[in-house]
C-alpha cells in the first residue's frame, strides 16, 4: 500500500515537471518575476542589499510553487486527465499529493538556484541547515496552498486570480520587503496569521540578520499550516468525485 | 470468486435526479456484459461508481469480490478502464503515455518497455510510437486509450462507448480487438448505444432505460423473445410520420415505429388483420405502398418491444465526442 502511494506521488510529480513546469511559462513566472522585483529595490538602493536577499528567497519559494498550480490542478480536472490518475490503483490524498510534490520539487530548484547566487555573489555565510529547515516547508506550505486555492473554484483563470491575491499581500505584508517589525501594530498582527511571514523570519535568521522567533519555532508553524492547507484541499477534491 | 462485478440496489441520485435507479446484477467470470441504452440511461454514472470515480448513493457494490467504498484501491489494481473521453496526454508520445501508466500501475520497471510495445503492435500503432498522442485521429486515440487500460493486466476491462464517433471500418477493427480481448480470458463491462455492437459481442446484455435494468439476458433469447410475434415493415410513396397517430387509432394492440421519414414497422398483431388495415388507411389517405416486408427480428426490435422506445432513441447518433 505505502510502496504503491509513494510511488504514485513521485511519478505524478514527475509527470507535472515534465509535461508542465520545466515549460517557460512556470520558468518565467517562477524565476523571472523574482528577479525583476529584486533587481527593481537593488537598482534604488545598491547598499544594504544583503537585507532584502531573504525576501527574494522567500518570494521566489511563493512564486515557483505556485507557477503552475492552476494548470496542473484546473486544467487536468477540465480535460478529464485528473480522472485518469484516480482510475490508477492509488487513492485521491495520494493525486493530490503528487501535485503538490511537482510545485515544491520545481520551487525547489528555483529556490537552490536564486540562494546559491545570492550567496556567491554577495559572499554571504548563512547557516545551511537552518535554510534547508525553512525552505523545506515553505515551499510545501506554498505549494499546498495553492492547490487547495485551485480547488476551491472551477476554471483556470478563477484559480489564477485567486492566487494572486495571497502573492501580493504576503509580499507587502510579510516582511519581504519592510520588516514586520516596522509596521503598525494591526498590520503585524495580520501578518502573523501569514506563512510567508515565518518564512522571511526563519531565513533572516539563517542569514543571521534580526528576526523575532526561533528558526524551529518557524518550522513548526509552517508544517501547521501545510497541514491547514492540504486537509482542506483533499476534502475539497473527494467532493468533486462525490 | 464467482463474480468480477456484483450489484445491488445500486442508487445515484444527483440532487432531485435518480441517475440509477436500483438496479441489480452480476458480471460473471471471464464474460462479455453490454449495458445497452439511450442517451442519458445512466451508463456513464454506472461505470464511474464502478471504477471509483464516483460514490454510490445507496446499494452495494463489489468489484473482484472487494467492496469499492473500502477497497476500491486494491481492486483498481485489476481493473482497466476505458472511459467516455479519451484522455491520455496530449503533449506525450503514444509510448510515453504508456509508460507514465506503466509506472502508475507499478509495472516491474523492466517490463514496462516490453509490455508497452507489445500493445502498441497489437493496436497497430508501433509505428506512430513516438508521435504526440494529440496527433492521432480519434480512432488511433481509442485504441491508445484502450492499449493504455491494458498495461497492467487487467482482469477486468471497463469500455464506456468505445466506438461513439468513429467511421465503420475503425469502429469494426476496434470490435475485433476488443472481441480478440475477450478470447483471451479477460471479463468485459461494455456500455453502448449500439444495437448491433451489443449483439455482435455480448453475452449477455442488460437494457438500461432511465435509470432501470429492464431486462438482463442473451442477445439471443432477447431476440426469441421478439420473434415471438411478427414485425412488418411498410414503406410508403412519401412522409408519413404526421399520420401515424391516426394509423394507430386503426391498430390499437400492436405497436408502431417509424424507421424513416417513409417507412415504418409494426409489432405484433395478426398479419392479416395489420395488411388490412394498412391498405386500407393507405387507401384513404391516398398515399402508395413501394414495398411490404416481414422482417426477421433484430436485437433492436427486441428492445423497442421490451422497452417500448422508438429506434430513433436509438439512432439518433451523438456524432462522437
Ligand atoms: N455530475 C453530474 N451531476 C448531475 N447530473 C449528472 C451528473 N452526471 C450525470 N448526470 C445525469 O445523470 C443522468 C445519466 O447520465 P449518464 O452520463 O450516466 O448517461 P449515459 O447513459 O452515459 O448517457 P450517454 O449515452 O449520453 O453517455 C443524466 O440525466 C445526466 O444528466
Ligand atoms: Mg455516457
Amino acid at each position: 500500500m505505502w510502496r504503491d502511494s509513494l510511488r504514485g506521488i513521485y511519478y505524478i510529480a514527475l509527470k507535472d515537471m515534465r509535461t508542465y513546469y520545466l515549460k517557460p511559462p512556470s520558468l518565467s513566472w517562477g524565476i523571472v518575476f523574482p528577479l525583476a522585483w529584486i533587481l527593481a529595490f537593488y537598482l534604488r538602493n545598491p547598499r544594504g542589499f544583503e537585507e532584502l536577499v531573504p525576501g527574494l528567497i522567500a518570494m521566489t519559494i511563493l512564486f515557483s510553487t505556485t507557477a503552475a498550480e492552476a494548470v496542473v490542478i484546473n486544467f487536468e480536472l477540465r480535460l478529464g486527465s485528473l480522472e485518469r490518475l484516480l482510475l490508477a490503483p492509488i487513492s485521491l490524498p495520494v493525486v493530490l499529493l503528487g501535485k503538490v510534490l511537482g510545485g515544491t520539487i520545481f520551487g525547489l530548484m528555483m529556490t537552490t538556484v536564486i540562494t546559491i547566487v545570492s550567496i556567491v555573489v554577495l559572499g554571504l555565510h548563512p547557516n545551511f541547515l537552518y535554510l534547508i529547515l525553512i525552505i523545506i516547508p515553505s515551499l510545501l506550505v506554498f505549494s499546498s496552498l495553492g492547490s487547495l486555492l485551485c480547488v476551491l473554484v472551477k476554471e483556470v483563470f478563477e484559480a489564477q486570480t485567486l492566487l494572486n491575491l495571497p502573492r501580493f499581500i504576503m509580499i507587502f505584508l510579510c516582511g519581504v520587503v519592510y520588516p514586520v517589525s516596522a509596521m503598525p501594530t494591526a498590520l503585524q498582527y495580520l501578518a502573523y496569521i501569514m506563512p510567508l511571514t515565518y518564512t522571511v523570519d526563519g531565513l533572516r535568521h539563517s542569514f543571521s540578520i534580526a528576526s523575532s522567533t526561533m528558526v524551529f519555532t518557524d518550522t513548526l508553524v509552517l508544517i501547521g499550516f501545510f497541514i491547514l492547507f492540504i486537509v482542506p484541499a483533499i476534502k475539497l477534491l473527494y467532493k468533486k468525485f462525490e | 470468486m464467482k463474480n468480477v462485478v456484483d450489484v445491488k440496489e445500486l442508487t445515484k441520485r444527483f440532487g432531485e435526479l435518480v441517475a440509477v435507479d436500483h438496479i441489480n446484477f452480476e458480471v460473471r467470470k471471464s464474460e462479455f456484459f453490454g449495458f445497452l441504452g439511450p442517451n442519458g440511461a445512466g451508463k456513464t454514472t454506472t461505470i464511474r461508481i464502478l471504477t471509483g470515480l464516483s460514490k454510490p448513493t445507496e446499494g452495494r457494490v463489489s468489484v473482484l469480490g472487494l467492496d469499492i467504498n473500502s477497497r476500491i484501491v486494491e481492486a483498481k489494481r485489476h481493473i482497466g478502464v476505458v472511459p467516455e473521453i479519451s484522455n491520455l496526454y496530449d503533449e506525450f508520445s503514444a509510448i510515453d503515455n504508456l509508460l507514465f501508466m506503466a509506472q502508475l500501475y507499478g509495472v516491474p520497471r523492466t517490463q514496462r518497455r516490453k509490455r508497452a510495445e507489445g500493445l502498441l503492435k497489437t493496436f497497430g500503432l508501433y509505428e506512430r510510437k513516438n508521435n504526440l498522442f494529440r496527433t492521432f485521429s480519434r480512432g488511433m486515440k481509442r485504441a491508445l486509450t484502450i492499449a493504455a487500460a491494458l498495461i497492467h493486466n487487467p482482469e477486468i476491462l471497463f469500455l464506456d462507448e468505445p466506438t461513439v464517433g468513429l467511421d465503420v471500418v475503425a469502429a469494426r477493427s476496434l470490435r475485433n480487438l476488443i472481441g480478440n480481448l475477450h478470447q483471451q480470458g479477460i471479463a468485459i463491462f461494455l456500455t453502448t448505444h449500439y444495437l448491433e455492437e451489443a449483439d455482435l459481442l455480448c453475452d449477455r446484455v442488460a437494457i438500461l432505460v432511465k435509470g432501470r435494468i429492464i431486462k438482463i439476458d442473451t442477445p439471443k433469447a432477447l431476440k426469441a423473445a421478439a420473434e415471438e410475434e411478427s414485425v412488418i415493415e411498410f414503406s410508403f410513396g412519401r412522409e408519413i410520420s404526421e399520420l401515424i397517430e391516426d394509423l394507430s387509432n386503426k391498430l390499437p394492440e400492436v405497436k408502431i415505429a417509424t424507421v424513416d421519414h417513409n417507412k415504418l414497422r409494426i409489432y405484433g398483431g395478426a398479419p392479416t388483420e395489420v395488411y388490412d388495415s394498412v391498405f386500407s388507411f393507405a387507401k384513404g389517405k391516398g398515399i402508395k405502398i413501394q414495398s411490404i416486408n416481414s422482417i426477421k427480428p433484430t436485437l433492436e426490435d427486441a428492445f423497442i418491444k421490451i422497452t417500448g422506445l422508438s429506434p430513433i432513441v436509438m439512432a439518433i447518433e451523438k456524432g462522437g465526442k
